[in-house]
């Protein structure tokens, strides 16, 4: 008697309820469907098809695997000074990074000073990558007004609402991992990291504190409005200053930025707010592509 | 320190292998995230901590995430739930 109590008792309040007969009759007629194309025994091609996909598989791979060993041997030893990497390339950029960037750490110089360009290019690859994803997963007005919300409910049947565990961990967690992809953006010319790595702990901060309060308590700061302006604020930012900088360095002008004592916070010119804005590119797109992965929308 | 990096080597290619051959997708993603959590310590141990911190905050955190997230809307996640029942 005690037995089915227990059992309404675990179940949690959900909004949204699936039609469970339905369900049931599309599982049966897919399992049908199934059964009928896996039937090896009245279908020959299939079999056939089967055995023949099995052993070109084994081929292709065994194939792949005897070009790829015989290339290994070619290859130059590792650490020897010979190699065709120790050109006068890096060395040019460990001897003079310091000077000309100002950056301690040696590969943000390179990607936010020499590579400068390279660097805006991913920043709208990513840009570019959340479009699609919009395009995509988007749900449409024409379903209603209320097409994300319904989508939302939908999503999170299985998932019990406000998860206590859940929202105590976060409410610590949350904090320390944002200030800790904060530190790793402003340090970048200092220390390991920059502005991807930042902002890619940031993101992931934001899709916890997602995960543990829900849609309407992220809605309040960040919405398509806040992923539009500070995308594009920040692209164009990054766009105009690295244009500035290109157009005085190939003038042979000065630029007029100065580059400071290294070390300091405040130092090496533009890769400090270079980082900050791809930082927040970064850490937007994340964002966005849960937001948009989960109920079509912001 | 070199027996430390074989036996992580060993574990990438072990993990490698164990994620097409398993059968359950949750599992293989699970099996995913070891794998760019070993990558990330290789990082540190090849000298270049900000690849190991990309590489732990994207591939072991947000990749992750996004693949849960699809094998949801595919209603892959509760399979055997369903089967017990």
């Amino acid at each position: 008697m005690n037995k089915p109590k227990e059992k309404e008792s675990l179940v949690l309040p959900r909004e949204y309820q699936p039609d469970e007969q339905k369900n049931r009759r599309y599982q049966k007629e897919h399992e049908q469907i199934f059964h009928k194309v896996n039937d090896t025994e009245h279908n020959g091609h299939y079999l056939f098809f089967k055995r023949f996909y099995k052993a070109a598989a084994l081929v292709c791979c065994l194939t792949l695997i005897l070009i790829l060993l015989m290339e290994v041997s070619y290859l130059p030893p590792v650490g020897s000074p010979e190699n065709p990497v120790n050109n006068e390339v890096s060395a040019k950029y460990i001897e003079d990074g310091l000077q000309d960037t100002g950056a301690v750490n040696i590969v943000t110089g390179m990607i936010l000073d020499y590579r400068a360009f390279d660097t805006f290019g991913e920043s709208n690859v990513l840009f570019i990558a959340t479009c699609t994803v919009l395009i995509l997963l988007r749900n449409d007005k024409k379903k209603g007004k209320d097409s994300a919300r319904v989508q939302e409910k939908l999503d999170s049947f299985y998932e019990p609402k406000h998860d206590a565990i859940l929202q105590a961990v976060s409410a610590v967690l949350v904090p320390i991992i944002v200030i800790f992809g904060i530190y790793v953006i402003l340090n970048g010319h200092l220390s390991p990291g920059g502005g991807f790595s930042g902002g890619a702990i940031i993101g992931a901060g934001l899709i916890l504190y997602l995960n543990a309060f829900g849609f309407e308590k992220t809605e309040k700061f960040f919405t398509e409005k806040t992923y539009k302006w500070v995308s594009f604020c920040s692209l164009t930012f990054y766009c105009l200053a690295k244009s500035y900088s290109f157009y005085t360095g190939a003038h042979h002008l000065e630029s007029g930025i100065p580059l400071g004592t290294p070390g300091a916070i405040l130092s090496s010119g533009l890769i400090l707010p270079l980082n900050i804005c791809v930082g927040l590119v970064v850490a937007c797109t994340m964002y966005a592509f849960f937001a948009l992965f989960r109920k079509g929308g912001f | 320190m070199l027996t430390f990096q074989y036996i992580l080597l060993g574990f990438l290619i072990i993990c490698g292998v164990a994620v097409s051959f398993s059968k359950n997708l949750l599992n293989s993603i699970l099996i995913f995230m070891s794998y760019s959590l070993i990558m990330s310590i290789i990082w540190i141990l090849l000298e270049s901590p900000d690849l190991a911190i990309t590489e732990a905050a994207v591939g072991a955190g947000v990749t992750s995430v996004l693949f849960f997230v699809t094998l949801k809307k595919i209603h892959a996640m509760g399979e055997e739930e369903k089967k017990d029942e």
